[in-house]
């Protein structure tokens, strides 16, 4: 009926706003609270390696939210991006170092080792899609198959073994600087960039929040909503590729049991923090970005003012419930 | 007085909702609430409910001074609604839905023979004979509702409220509902029964409660007031729109633009021709089942076909999905507006240009100056009533969702558009507004396949109609045979053959 008549059940409008305002700026609040707080107490925080370590700890989880972000979008999840990032981790180093096919060619062979293990794992993106699509099984589950299964290709392919290498052409993309600015930040902007330009200005990024918002309103409006969920998976994929790479090459080394893990975990964490509804049908990339910085920078807070990593995981729970809970009290209605 | 409800306000932040608002009941009485979207109905049953909480006034509840603070509380003083979208459990059979929270246990268990039992003669109080094992979402809407009120009388209510009870219910249904209604009448039991539908008000209240701007200006015995009186209190003003008489019918061609011939698919469509010529409103009427909505979907490519052909301009259309019957110019406002028309959180901007976003783009980015000035033409052309442009759709009235809807298509100048139920549950005065409005377009050239339960609607709006029943086309209709009763019998043909 009237305006006020659709906010929710016996809620005043007042406590709604202020959810509201909450889920808006909250994080944002936060986030300057944590600097302010470190200004003052943690030691060095204001320096230009501390800069470093936090962002280069934060972009292979932002790189991989953005795709999650998507999917999210349009009221899926993507659980196997962990297990993807192993795998094009396990492919990457097997093309140049000649495990697979020797190239004799570096430059092919580099060039390879990065644009293969991308392609390959959009493709097991697409899988994903296809198994939401065309079977509709639900997200959650469709995307457990490769969670599972991801991790287990990406440990044949390697025997289980531990894949170590040096090679500053292909590490350029973890341990490179351009101006100083660490290669990984820079993807990891370029990525939030095109992301947040597709869903505000292009066509596909109105798709998808209308898929996520209502599907049959969309498929009705002429929306191939079947494609759209399909590529989001894609993306998913692709960016959880580029993760794996990043990941390895920061490393030296490439262990398939290790790379990505928890990462769907931390990548959701993100979402939720950053105030995308899970529910689908809104789609808040910069503050996927944000989410990501707040639960590093509270990581780091803890850590280096002597609270153990494993008191910090509590803390980060307990921020992604807030998150949660005042996202869902705002947009109740 | 079962129920006496005196000075209500309620006001949300800075936004008065009700100011005076009242409302009477007596024990046995069925009382019509009526009044325009954003009178102050809902809020008014709300507080009486417990969903919300009243700032002033008082309520009285079979004598007793009452401030329900939850719906359970309402439910437990004897109070039932029965809602729009009835929220009972679909995979559950019909007997858990009745005793749903409640059933009755022995020896601490679920005592599945006697809640068996109980349903049945429930229902059979109602003269509803079904097999109460069966999951509920098995049976039709009229049906579900019956279930719903069983279960508001074995909580012993003795107020049932009724928000919009016969809008997904035809004309058979609605009389067995009216029926139950007056059974449960003599059992002393009172209903407050909210309604768009003004004629059945008259079969079946004794008074009405008439709400506009937020508090009650009129309350009559419904013998008393004629239906002119009615709409022109509701309103507040003299009723212009929505004659018969004000339009001509002879400025249609005689070309045809559709032709749909021998459409069969699933259970419900059978063998389906009709026609929609270029420049006319071609009427689809039937009873709830009878295949409507269906044969629309299958046109539009929501839902494809077993048998049969669909033509435009005498050349078969083949679609695959909804986006090429867009792409040959077809639109399609769905009955259900909130579950397959509005994007809720989407800005009323985003919904109005959602049909048309290939067009909108230059190599994938839309274009936001061509998209603005689209729905500025179009807002101020359908006078849709919202803030800005950037308003959320969901936040807008049932009316201008709707004309938000109807401007998704009217903005990618369609040759044909099917607007299936277009005036379903919005006020007197938008149904009058969109009524003219596609008629304007029909003049225009568009053509118009329109499907509606409204009997009179079709009459006043359509000139020919194309009867379904139980899947089959059986009548055209031409304007000058138009009348209820000649649809009425048309609508009934296939089910006394049947019988």
């Amino acid at each position: 009926m009237t305006a006020p008549d659709k906010s929710a059940g016996s809620m005043t409008p007042t406590r709604r706003s202020t959810f509201e305002w909450l889920s808006r700026y909250g994080t944002l609040g936060v986030f300057f609270l944590l600097i302010v707080f470190n200004m003052a107490v943690t030691t060095n925080f204001l320096s230009w390696q501390m800069l470093n370590v936090n962002l280069t700890q934060v972009a292979t989880i932002v790189i991989v939210a953005t795709g999650m972000t998507l999917v999210i979008a349009t009221g899926g999840i993507d659980l196997s991006v962990g297990s993807l990032m192993a795998i094009s981790g396990a492919l990457a180093p097997m093309i140049f170092l000649g495990t697979i096919l020797p190239i004799p060619n570096t430059a092919l062979a580099i060039s390879l080792a990065f644009v293969l293990p991308v392609i390959v794992v959009a493709g097991f993106g697409w899988f994903n899609g296809f198994l939401i699509t065309h079977y509709r099984i639900q997200p959650i589950v469709a995307t457990l198959v490769l969670f599972i299964a991801g991790r287990g290709f990406a440990q044949v392919m390697t025997n289980g073994n531990l894949q170590t290498f040096q090679n500053d052409t292909f590490q350029f993309i973890a341990l490179g600087r351009i101006f100083g600015v660490p290669v990984q930040v820079i993807i990891m902007l370029v990525v939030i960039a095109i992301a947040a330009f597709v869903i505000r200005r292009t066509g596909l990024g109105r798709q998808i929040i209308a898929v996520g918002g209502n599907e049959k309103a969309a498929r009705l409006a002429g929306i191939p909503a079947a494609r759209v969920k399909r590529l989001v998976y894609v993306i998913s994929g692709a960016l959880s590729g580029v993760a794996g790479l990043i990941v390895v090459a920061r490393n030296s080394a490439s262990d398939a049991n290790l790379v990505g893990l928890g990462m769907e975990l931390d990548a959701i964490a993100a979402v939720a923090v950053g105030g995308t509804l899970l529910t689908g049908g809104r789609a808040n990339v910069l503050g996927t970005l944000l989410g990501a910085c707040v639960i590093q920078l509270v990581r780091y807070t803890l850590l280096a003012n002597g609270v153990p990593d494993a008191a910090a995981l509590i803390v980060k729970a307990g921020l992604i419930i807030l998150a949660v809970y005042i996202q869902q009290r705002a947009s109740k209605g | 007085m079962l129920l006496s409800m005196k000075g209500i306000s309620k006001s949300f932040a800075n936004v008065t909702v009700l100011t005076e608002a009242a409302l009477e009941v007596g024990a046995g009485e069925i009382m019509a609430l009526i009044g325009q979207n954003g009178a102050g109905k809902s809020t008014l049953i709300k507080i009486l409910t417990g969903a919300y909480l009243r700032d002033t006034g008082t309520a009285q509840f079979e004598g007793r001074e009452v401030e329900f603070r939850s719906t359970a509380e309402s439910q437990t003083a004897g109070i039932a609604t029965i809602h729009q979208e009835i929220n009972l459990a679909p995979n559950r059979s019909v007997a858990e839905n009745i005793y749903l929270a409640r059933e009755p246990t022995r020896f601490g268990l679920v005592d599945r023979k006697k809640m068996r039992s109980d349903a049945v003669a429930m229902l059979g109080r109602f003269n509803v004979d079904i097999d109460v094992d069966r999951p509920l979402g098995d049976f039709g809407a009229a049906t579900r509702q019956m279930v719903a009120i069983a279960r508001g009388v074995s909580q012993n209510a003795r107020l049932i409220i009724m928000d919009e009870p016969t809008s997904s219910l035809d004309e058979r249904e609605v009389a067995v509902l009216f029926e139950t209604i007056r059974k449960l009448k003599t059992d002393g039991v009172a209903a407050i029964f909210i309604s768009h539908r003004l004629d059945e008000l008259y079969k079946i209240c004794d008074r009405v409660t008439i709400m506009r701007d937020g508090s009650t200006i009129a309350v009559s015995n419904m013998k008393d007031i004629s239906k002119i009186e009615l709409v022109r209190t509701m309103l507040g003003k003299e009723l212009t729109a929505f004659t018969a008489s004000d339009r001509t019918r002879e400025g249609s061609s005689t070309e045809t633009l559709l032709e749909v011939k021998n459409l069969r698919a699933g259970p419900r469509v059978s063998n389906v021709s009709l026609s929609v010529r270029k420049g006319e409103i071609a009427g689809l009427a039937g009873l709830l089942g009878s295949g409507r909505t269906e044969t629309a979907r299958l046109i539009y490519a929501a839902d494809h076909f077993n048998d049969g052909v669909v033509l435009l301009d005498g050349n078969p259309a083949r679609f695959a999905e909804p986006a090429d019957a867009i792409g040959a110019g077809i639109g399609f406002v769905s009955e259900d507006r909130k579950v397959e028309g509005i994007v809720p959180e989407m800005s009323v901007r985003e919904n109005m240009t959602l049909a048309i976003l290939p067009r909108l783009q230059k190599s994938g980015i839309v274009d936001h100056t061509a998209q603005q000035q689209i729905v500025d033409k179009y807002i101020k052309a359908l006078g849709i009533k919202c803030a800005s442009p950037e308003q959320a759709i969901r936040e807008l009235s049932g009316g201008n969702q709707q004309k938000v809807l109807l401007a998704r298509w009217l903005c990618m100048n369609p040759r044909l558009l099917i607007v299936d139920e277009p005036t379903r549950g919005i006020d007197v005065g938008a149904k009058a507004e969109i009524l003219k409005l596609l008629r304007a377009l029909a003049d225009d050239g568009l053509s118009v396949l329109m499907i509606s339960s409204e009997l009179e609607e079709l009459i006043a709006a359509a000139d020919r109609v194309t009867v379904l029943s139980d899947g089959y086309s059986v009548a055209q209709l031409a304007a000058d045979e138009l009348s209820e009763h000649r649809l009425i019998s048309a609508m009934a043909h296939q089910d006394e053959a049947a019988a």
